[in-house]
């Protein structure tokens, strides 16, 4: 609370000192958070949502010697929305940092303002390649391009699938993905029998499924939205894909966590690749997943954890600056970042501002009557395939 | 006021005096620049929004086409002032104009697809070439971006003067003054005889045939006006926001455009633009509100608005009209 002493004295360092930093009054620190709350990327606002609150629920509102304050707005994914309201956040509430953005669009539309303004904007969810050059200013904590793709490919040569056919959404991240996939599969001495492209909107699987069988593949690698992945899993069983041998490899969004029960028992014994599965076994993970589940009702996913450590990025950059929230330094005390993740080990690469985490190979199985991912196989600290070596 | 009497006060061309309220609301409109310095980034969508509405009374209100694609002009003018301004001119008002003359030709060239047909036809003709545009621009990845949208614009300062600012201050009265500009040529327009016999072809085709109206020349050059005034408001989105994002093409704007027009009343021209203040304050006001649940609030008052408001719909300008010149201060509390 601010008295009036309060005022007066600060009144009058401000008349000694004659000093104006922008925050100088402000004992607190505001974060805008822009996410898809309405409209068909809902979920992936209330998962990242539900990871920022968890976070600030199992580790107070305070970072740096300051209060930290979350101003949440929706944009409903649309991208002229985004940048509206984080104007607005910037020039209007005086937020230090931005945080959010759920497609790769609603991420590019900002960059201009948060160059303009010198404020740091942490990615908890959009993943193609292409956003971190587009600003100084970006960090991500979600996955950097088709990070999870490429070492499903190293596993699947490993483990005797040479034969592969991909199947992709026919957008940025799907494309990314593709790419990723099969330049290392090729590299490692797989061969790609056709590359299936599926459209965005509306999606019938079951004509792409059918080329997929008459390919006769030894496994068919698909990359979904998450949302899609339910529809996509019962469309797979149905055409009989399973029963006439081709084994299905994926990324993690087709047994997202948040759906894995929805999907049901057709998704038993998928392959998948990804950053986080919610059965990982860590004592980070279980506190986060535990949080998560009683304040939201809901099991954590990977956007939940993508937001979780958004969180994370920005109270340990305030530690550093202690509570200077100017965007340049903040944005270089988030360099080089490391810590223990729910996900795991997890750093911020110096030179791209973007995140550095393990792949883990996980493989659907029943724990306690419930679906999980469960990981069995790890790759260590896999960069973004297109921007690193 | 019986619909003879307007009839033939509009025949009269009584219609194309400027009345009080008009003035009120540009004076309020531009009186905002310096009123309300933190509120100019949802006037710009206000202003730009309007635009897109106006576009859109042009043929629904004055030519009666039903348009569910409307947005197909508003993206394609957005993407070319995008294009253009990444990789030729940076100008704002150069890209202004070639963006509504790019979206005027495709109207141009689309407009014999609405001349056939009825209501549902044309609704299932101006869906499906948004439809088609949209698709196209996905696919198209080289030159727009594909779904990761067109970045890396850069725009220099309007007429090499103003530049855009944070705040947004240049950028509302860029888009203000094109809106004020565009909203007056239209008024000329709906105004003229031409804009007489399109409202003659609206009421009754056949007749205005009889009469010696050609209704298919009319609806092509008034579609055309349409499609390259909403170009230049997809180029305004483009030039305030530096970045043209794959959903301009999307179902949703040419339904919001729609539903604007709804709430303020089509054939008026200002129907638009209140419309415009109307949906988007409130949205945004809901959405601050309850950053989950708004969409169920705005659904429900716009419910409201047309229960409510259903009779008077049509009749809501000179409703407001006469409750507005009866007052001294008129058009205070339709404008922000």
């Amino acid at each position: 609370m601010i008295t009036r002493r309060h005022f007066m004295a600060s009144a009058a360092a401000i008349a000694m000192l004659s000093v104006a930093a922008p925050s100088f009054a402000a004992d607190t620190v505001k974060i805008g958070l822009i996410l898809p709350m309405t409209g068909p990327f809902a979920s992936t606002g209330r998962q990242v949502e539900a990871g920022v609150r968890a976070y600030m629920a199992l580790n107070g509102d305070t970072a740096g010697g300051k209060k930290v304050e979350i101003v949440l707005r929706d944009d409903a994914g649309t991208a002229d929305q985004t940048r509206r309201i984080a104007q607005e956040l910037v020039v209007n509430d005086k937020v230090s940092m931005l945080m959010g953005f759920g497609l790769t669009p609603l991420a590019m539309a900002v960059a201009p303002v948060i160059s303009q303004a010198k404020v740091p904007a942490i990615i908890t969810s959009a993943t193609t390649s292409a956003i971190m050059s587009k600003s100084d200013f970006f960090v991500r904590t979600s996955m950097a391009g088709p990070q999870s793709a490429v070492p499903v490919a190293t596993w699947a040569v490993q483990n005797g699938l040479k034969r592969v056919v991909t199947l992709v959404t026919d957008y940025g991240p799907g494309h990314d993905i593709e790419k990723g996939f099969t330049d290392q599969f090729k590299k490692d001495g797989g061969e790609i029998v056709e590359a299936v492209r599926v459209p965005l909107q509306n999606p019938d699987f079951a004509p792409f499924l059918q080329r997929v069988r008459d390919a006769k593949p030894d496994a068919v690698f698909v990359f979904v939205p998450a949302g899609v992945g339910s529809l996509f899993m019962k469309q797979f069983v149905d055409r009989g894909l399973a029963d006439a041998g081709i084994k299905l490899i994926a990324t993690g969004d087709v047994t997202d966590d948040d759906l894995l029960g929805a999907i049901g028992d057709p998704a038993l014994g998928v392959i998948t690749g990804h950053f986080y599965s919610a059965a990982h076994d860590s004592p980070e993970n279980k506190a986060f997943v535990q949080q998560v589940k009683d304040s939201a009702k809901m099991r954590a996913n990977f956007m939940a954890v993508g937001g979780f450590d958004a969180m994370h990025l920005a109270y340990a950059a305030l530690a550093k600056t202690n509570g200077d929230t100017d965007g340049t330094k903040l944005i270089n005390a988030m360099k080089g970042m490391e810590w223990t993740s729910p996900r795991g080990p997890i750093s911020i690469d110096p030179a791209t501002r973007d995140i550095v985490q393990d792949i883990y190979i996980r493989k659907v199985e029943k724990k306690d009557g419930e679906l999980y991912n469960v990981e069995f196989s790890t790759f260590k600290k896999i960069h973004d395939p297109f921007v690193a070596k | 006021m019986t619909s003879g009497k307007t009839l033939a006060l509009t025949l009269l061309g009584a219609k194309g005096r400027w009345r009080m309220w008009e003035f009120a609301l540009w004076l309020v409109a531009i009186a905002a620049t310096f009123l309300l310095p933190s509120q100019l980034l949802i006037l710009t969508e206000v202003a730009i929004l309007a635009l897109f509405a106006v576009s859109l009374d042009l043929i629904l209100g004055y030519a009666g086409i039903v348009s569910l694609g409307h947005t197909a002009f508003f993206g394609l003018g957005a993407y070319a002032a995008g294009i253009l301004a990444r990789d030729y001119v940076t100008e704002p008002v150069t890209g202004l104009v070639f963006a509504g003359l790019v979206s005027g030709l495709f109207g141009l060239a689309t407009s014999f697809l609405v001349l056939r047909g009825s209501d549902l036809t044309r609704l299932m003709t101006t869906f499906g070439v948004a439809m088609l545009l949209a698709e196209l621009g996905n696919q198209m990845a080289w030159l727009t971006g594909g779904a990761d949208g067109l970045s890396g614009i850069s725009m220099s300062p309007i007429l090499g003067l103003f530049e855009f600012d944070l705040w947004g201050r240049n950028g509302y009265i860029y888009c203000l003054a094109v809106l004020i500009v565009l909203t007056f040529i239209a008024r000329r327009i709906v105004n003229s005889p031409f804009g007489l016999s399109l409202m003659a072809i609206k009421r009754n085709p056949r007749r205005a045939a009889m009469l010696g109206i050609s209704p298919k020349r009319r609806i092509v050059v008034i579609y055309a006006i349409s499609a390259a005034y909403a170009g230049m408001a997809g180029a305004l989105l483009t030039q305030t926001t530096s970045f043209v994002s794959p959903d301009v093409l999307a179902f949703h704007r040419s339904a919001d455009v729609l539903l604007v027009l709804v709430i303020g009343g089509a054939g008026y021209l200002y129907g638009g633009i209140f419309g415009a203040i109307i949906f988007t304050l409130l949205r945004d006001w809901l959405s601050v509100a309850t950053p989950q649940y708004w969409m169920f609030w705005i659904g429900l008052i716009l419910v409201a608005i047309v229960m409510i408001g259903r009779e008077r719909l049509t009749g809501w300008p000179a409703l407001l009209a006469r409750s507005l010149r009866g007052k001294s201060e008129p058009a205070g509390k339709e404008t922000p």
